[in-house]
């Protein structure tokens, strides 16, 4: 049975060509970057290519980019960089209510550390309330973090506005973006958006995991999270893992290189599993942002009366690999707080699926994915929890 | 002089004459559970088994593995010497106090046991002379104290002599093999793994068996048994986990029986299964990890209606258990942890809101009858098992 993986929001197959640059690097060009010797002039060679391709992608200069183990290091390093550096300055900082936990927990452990945070509320697409951000930017406001693209329901906030209200009402404040669900989905300008700060992962987009990259406006000082040899200017001691760092230029030049057919093309796949799935399967809905609206890579549906977990496992059964927004399992009593922020029950979020797109995936997956789902959920209904004998 | 393990086992010396199936099998089990950590030479010698390691070994790495084998009373890490002389002894003796204390000052007594009738000096003078012998040679580490010694030096003189101090109890029980077979049901939660260790204790060779309901439950779910499995055959040597694909029956049950009776009609359908598999695998008994009014299905009144379900007899050791003693169990033989991840039965849908508490065994039967399709849904599930190697 052919695979379908429509979970490339959790992450991606690296793309062969990634692979074998690596496997080239892993081979040949394994030296420390900090050598002085020749071999250590390569290995830095290497990561100078993959900061031009950032470079000519995000159209920033090259040593604005700085290399992490992923995207969570990139918003902590971000975070509690921006916060341990300006706290000076003041102790207000500004994050919405539908961030990935690296954003949010971060946030959790300032506020104990002493800062006073603002959260900003969102509708029920998921748009966060640009009126209440305005109003809650003050003088002491030394950050504002917001994600991109949502991860559960793929609502695309409107940054360059964002960074013009923050700009306009204090030029101080710092704007980071969490774009590890937006980099590889759509053109990325960050000093044209008036972003300080942005956070990418190579594993989205069809490079390896456990490396990152953050772009750093080069006016901005961030305070190091890991202290030792004096990599990367300081803020990021460690030795570079080089090959995962040509993997993820080779992997950005690579989506970008195509950027509009891959747009056009997920796009294309998501609305034919919404157009299949609503035309034949009754109460079912979509979470969050109108279709035409939300990140062409995730779809977020509500199938009533099913629990999201078993419909996984049994699309799984079939080869075809989704996600929940959340376990239902008694460990975890708190549902998804995205899922929750935009109004829906408890119940409502154990019934949701996030369905998420990749170049590779087919239309004729999505028709596989349609059919399965259409054998499959008047069974489960069928067997609803507590439901009574007739 | 030779470093050499010394294992006691206590009730199955009373055996009688069916005593050296009782020993060759420990002699067998404690074969297999150091295997893998280097070579040994192990023996029977009068009422101990002897490990005699033929090469280096970590012998921290031994003891925990002595340590969960059945039978074992204690396991005493020593010295051996085959030269049976006074001088022998005392430099054994020397040797293994100077191994064993650090630069601080201990009380000591020295216990003699001798076998071996035709040497020269008793068991006390042994003891005497040795003790003294050690006082002198110790640099004024020693103090006699023989009500309650930091350090009981004992020797025993068989047709080799041998020099422990330190008494590592073992877990007791009877040696695996030599009490017949029991297939356990095996659940994911807390308290059926205990269940199956206790049997196992009592010298019980145990096979698993594990319903899976996919799409209800997940492959987690079944990889969290297995691992349980794993860490029971820790104790039990390798034994086989029978996985029964549950959800077609579940689905039977659903559709024609009242819904309050679902738990008690699906654990009678479980112990059928579970008689089948074990019949097929020659064990005599099922064992199960229910405990007196812990759920609506462990009822006196539900036990006697899943217990009417079979005829083998079912073993239920954790029946006049509180939670609290069978979580204290299973933290001390590492299945706590395992147990309370959370993929056990993920999915409430088959459990019912009001489950009947005080079930009749006449109406269960009358319900039973509109699953005419049983017979054939328990026959497909049997055919459809997987079959999985613990070890």
């Amino acid at each position: 049975m052919e695979e379908i993986y429509f979970d490339n929001a959790a992450t991606s197959q690296p793309s062969s060509k990634v692979i074998d640059k690596m496997i080239d690097i892993l081979t040949k060009d394994y030296g420390n970057p900090s050598s002085l010797h020749l071999k250590g002039l390569e290995a830095e060679r290497h990561i100078k290519n993959t900061s031009k391709i950032f470079s000519s992608i995000l159209k920033v200069e090259e040593d604005e980019i700085i290399y992490t183990s992923g995207g969570t290091e990139s918003n902590n390093l971000a975070i509690i960089g921006t916060a341990r550096s300006y706290q000076r300055r003041g102790k207000h900082i500004i994050t919405s209510k539908i961030e990935h936990p690296s954003v949010y927990q971060v946030f959790n452990y300032l506020e104990e550390e002493g800062f006073e945070v603002s959260y900003i509320e969102n509708d029920s697409q998921g748009y966060i309330d640009l009126k209440q951000l305005k109003n809650e930017i003050r003088e002491d406001t030394i950050l504002v973090s917001i994600i991109h693209v949502n991860n559960e329901i793929g609502t695309i906030q409107p940054i360059s506005q964002i960074g013009e209200i923050i700009k306009t009402v204090n030029t101080n404040t710092i704007f980071h973006v969490d774009g590890v669900q937006s980099f590889g989905k759509m053109p990325i300008t960050p000093k044209k958006w008036k972003v300080d700060l942005f956070s990418i992962s190579s594993h989205k987009f069809h490079g390896p995991k456990g490396v990152g990259a953050l772009y750093k406006n080069k006016d901005v000082r961030l305070r190091p999270l890991l202290f030792g040899g004096g990599q990367q200017k300081g803020l990021r001691s460690g030795t570079e893992n080089v090959p995962a760092i040509v993997g993820l230029g080779a992997a950005a030049y690579e989506i970008y290189n195509e950027l509009n057919e891959n747009r056009s093309h997920i796009y294309r796949l998501k609305n034919l599993l919404w157009e299949g799935i609503s035309n034949n399967i009754e109460d079912v809905s979509i979470n969050g942002p109108n279709i035409k609206e939300g990140s062409p890579h995730i779809i977020n549906i509500l199938f009533k009366d099913i629990k999201g977990e078993v419909l996984l496992h049994a699309l799984e059964a079939k080869n075809i690999f989704v996600s929940t927004g959340s376990a239902c399992s008694s460990n975890q009593p708190h549902p998804s707080d995205t899922l929750k922020s935009l109004g829906l029950t408890n119940e409502e979020i154990q019934s949701s699926l996030r369905f998420s797109f990749s170049k590779y995936n087919t239309e004729d997956e999505v028709k596989k994915c349609i059919q399965e789902l259409v054998n499959i959920i008047p069974m489960l209904r069928r067997f609803k929890a507590g439901g009574r004998h007739k | 002089m030779k470093n050499i393990y010394l294992v006691k086992y206590g009730e199955i010396a009373i055996k009688g004459k069916n005593r050296y199936l009782f020993e060759d099998a420990l002699l067998s089990n404690i074969k297999n559970s150091i295997k893998r950590l280097g070579k040994f030479h192990i023996k029977k010698e009068q009422g101990r088994i002897l490990i005699e390691p033929e090469n280096d070994i970590d012998s921290d790495e031994v003891i925990d593995k002595l340590k969960k084998v059945f039978g074992i009373v204690a396991v005493c890490p020593g010295i051996k010497n085959e030269e049976i002389s006074m001088d022998s002894i005392k430099e054994m003796a020397l040797s293994h106090m100077k191994s064993i204390c650090q630069n601080n000052k201990y009380t000591f007594k020295v216990e003699t046991r001798r076998s071996d009738k035709s040497f020269p000096l008793n068991s006390m003078e042994i003891s005497r002379d040795i003790g003294a012998y050690l006082l002198k040679n110790m640099d004024g580490q020693l103090l006699v104290d023989v009500h309650n010694p930091q350090i009981r030096l004992n020797i025993e003189l068989r047709n080799s002599v041998y020099v422990y101090s330190k008494v590592i109890p073992g877990p007791g029980g009877m040696p695996v093999g030599t009490n017949g077979k029991a297939m356990l049901l095996l659940s994911g939660g807390i308290d059926s793994p205990v269940a199956g260790w206790m049997i196992s204790k009592r010298g019980v060779e145990i096979g698993g068996i594990y319903f899976e309901s996919p799409p209800y439950t997940s492959e987690r779910a079944k990889e969290k048994v297995i691992d349980l499995a794993k860490t029971i055959a820790s104790y039990t040597g390798k034994f086989k986990l029978f996985i029964i694909p549950f959800t077609n029956i579940q689905m039977e049950i659903f559709e024609k029986c009242p819904h309050e009776q679902l738990t008690i009609i699906m654990r009678r359908i479980m112990m059928k299964i579970s008689e089948r598999i074990a019949k097929e695998e020659n064990a005599q008994a099922l064992i199960t990890g229910e405990s007196i009014g812990q759920v609506a299905s462990q009822t006196i009144q539900s036990l006697a209606v899943t217990n009417a379900a079979v005829e083998l007899p079912v073993f239920r050791p954790l029946i006049g258990f509180d939670k609290e003693e069978i979580v204290n169990i299973s933290k001390k033989i590492n299945t706590y942890e395992i147990s309370i991840l959370p993929y056990e039965d993920c999915c409430t849908i088959f459990v019912p809101k009001h489950p009947e508490t005080k079930p009749k065994l006449e109406y269960i039967l009358q319900s039973e009858k509109s699953l005419y399709n049983m017979e054939s849904l328990i026959e497909e599930a049997v055919a459809n098992k997987e079959i999985i190697m613990i070890e």
